[in-house]
């Protein structure tokens, strides 16, 4: 359901001012969203100052100078620093990004950092991302054959190969899926974008062989039609997808098998 | 499907933290023109019944939505219903799966809104 305002115990104050680097010329102040699951409070938004002329040129090379330099308790999930694992999804400066992929640069004044919108939170900058994975799974993200399996491997024409571009580079971070306010307001029954574009990714593989099942499962009035084209996703997909585009194929899909 | 709040975990804000843009704004924009076209539909409906009704009751219905404050009313939903009509229009072509790309679908965007300041532009000029 629409809910505009935020629950009680998620509503944020202003948190600590963590002190500036001594002897720092290139300061760039940094807001960022703090919730320890430990203390009981309410999530609060801390300000650091990063020195930029010791830092690297990234969000995540400020979050990590952050933690290593300045607060140890920030917490934040990263691993491959490069835009393929998926893992520092968060919203910066209002918008859901990669912290690896997103320049200091790109973000005019203060830095403001947030976990991805809308997720229950672990802790800071961490949601909880079962529900999702758990959507995921549910689209069956795996070829479905029927037929017997052939000697050395599924072969795949060129042509019918390239239909998956544009959708088998998605890493699952959850940017797209919780920058979609039907996402937001329907999460527990609306797939959203980025289990959308998995199932379309699957739908159309040639070597698959439960496009009709794959189909029927998305045929309800919550899973797949809260979709409402408001484009936030493909807004926001840091790797330049466009998960609405992959819904709404799947949409034009329904109606051609019916008429 | 699966438990997602153990332990009164808070929600992580979303409205008041995520930037607007054209494409989450002129969407929201077709669904309040859509209600409120409801409204203008109702008070034109009104002013027939009043109508029929009798001439004192017309004469009242008319000066309330011939006022400056009726005029604006119908000024913006003459807006809202060109609004309407082009972001449909936009729909259909989506609804192909035709046009989905950010840099079409902002195009589109701006065409929606600067078209339908222009229609209504016209309409009033033409009435």
């Amino acid at each position: 359901m629409v809910q505009l305002t935020l629950p009680k115990n998620s509503r944020m104050r202003t948190g600590k001012t963590w002190p500036k680097p001594e002897g720092a010329k290139n300061l760039r102040t940094f807001k960022i969203y703090r919730w320890n699951p430990d203390d009981g409070e309410n999530p609060r938004v801390d300000t650091y100052f990063v020195d930029l002329d010791t830092c690297g040129p990234m969000i995540l090379d400020a979050l990590i100078k952050i933690k290593s330099e300045i607060d140890p308790t920030l917490t934040f999930r990263r691993s491959c620093r490069e835009g393929i694992c998926g893992s520092c999804a968060m919203n910066i400066d209002g918008i859901n990004t990669l912290a690896c992929l997103h320049g200091m640069d790109d973000v005019k004044g203060d830095v403001k950092i947030y976990p991805l919108p809308h997720m229950p939170v672990i802790k800071d900058l961490i949601p909880d991302l079962t529900h999702f994975y758990a959507q995921h799974a549910s689209i069956m993200p795996w070829l479905e054959t029927k037929t017997n399996r052939p000697a050395k491997e599924w072969r795949q024409s060129v042509e019918d190969r390239e239909k998956l571009d544009g959708l088998y580079e998605c890493v699952m971070c959850a940017c797209c899926s919780t920058s979609c306010p039907s996402y937001w307001w329907n999460g527990d029954r609306y797939l959203g974008p980025a289990a959308l574009l998995h199932a379309y990714r699957w739908i159309i593989d040639s070597r698959d062989e439960a496009t009709g099942e794959r189909l029927d499962e998305l045929e309800d009035p919550f899973k797949l039609y809260r979709c409402h084209t408001i484009m936030n996703c493909a807004k926001t997909c840091p790797k330049g997808l466009n998960p609405a585009k992959a819904i709404a194929e799947i949409k034009k899909m329904m109606v051609e098998r019916t008429v | 499907m699966a438990d997602v709040n153990r332990g009164n975990r808070p929600l992580s804000p979303h409205l008041s933290i995520y930037r607007p843009q054209l494409t989450s704004i002129t969407s929201i924009l077709t669904r309040i023109t859509g209600n409120a076209l409801i409204v203008a539909a109702l008070l034109i409906v009104w002013w027939f019944l009043a109508a029929a009704t009798s001439p004192e009751y017309f004469a009242l219905a008319d000066a309330v939505l011939t006022s400056w404050f009726g005029d604006l009313v119908m000024f913006l939903s003459l807006w809202a219903l060109w609004y309407h009509t082009l972001a449909g229009i936009r729909h259909l072509i989506w609804d192909n799966a035709k046009m989905l790309d950010i840099e079409t679908a902002y195009k589109l965007g701006y065409a929606v809104i600067g078209g339908s300041v222009l229609l209504t532009l016209l309409t009033v000029a033409v009435i």
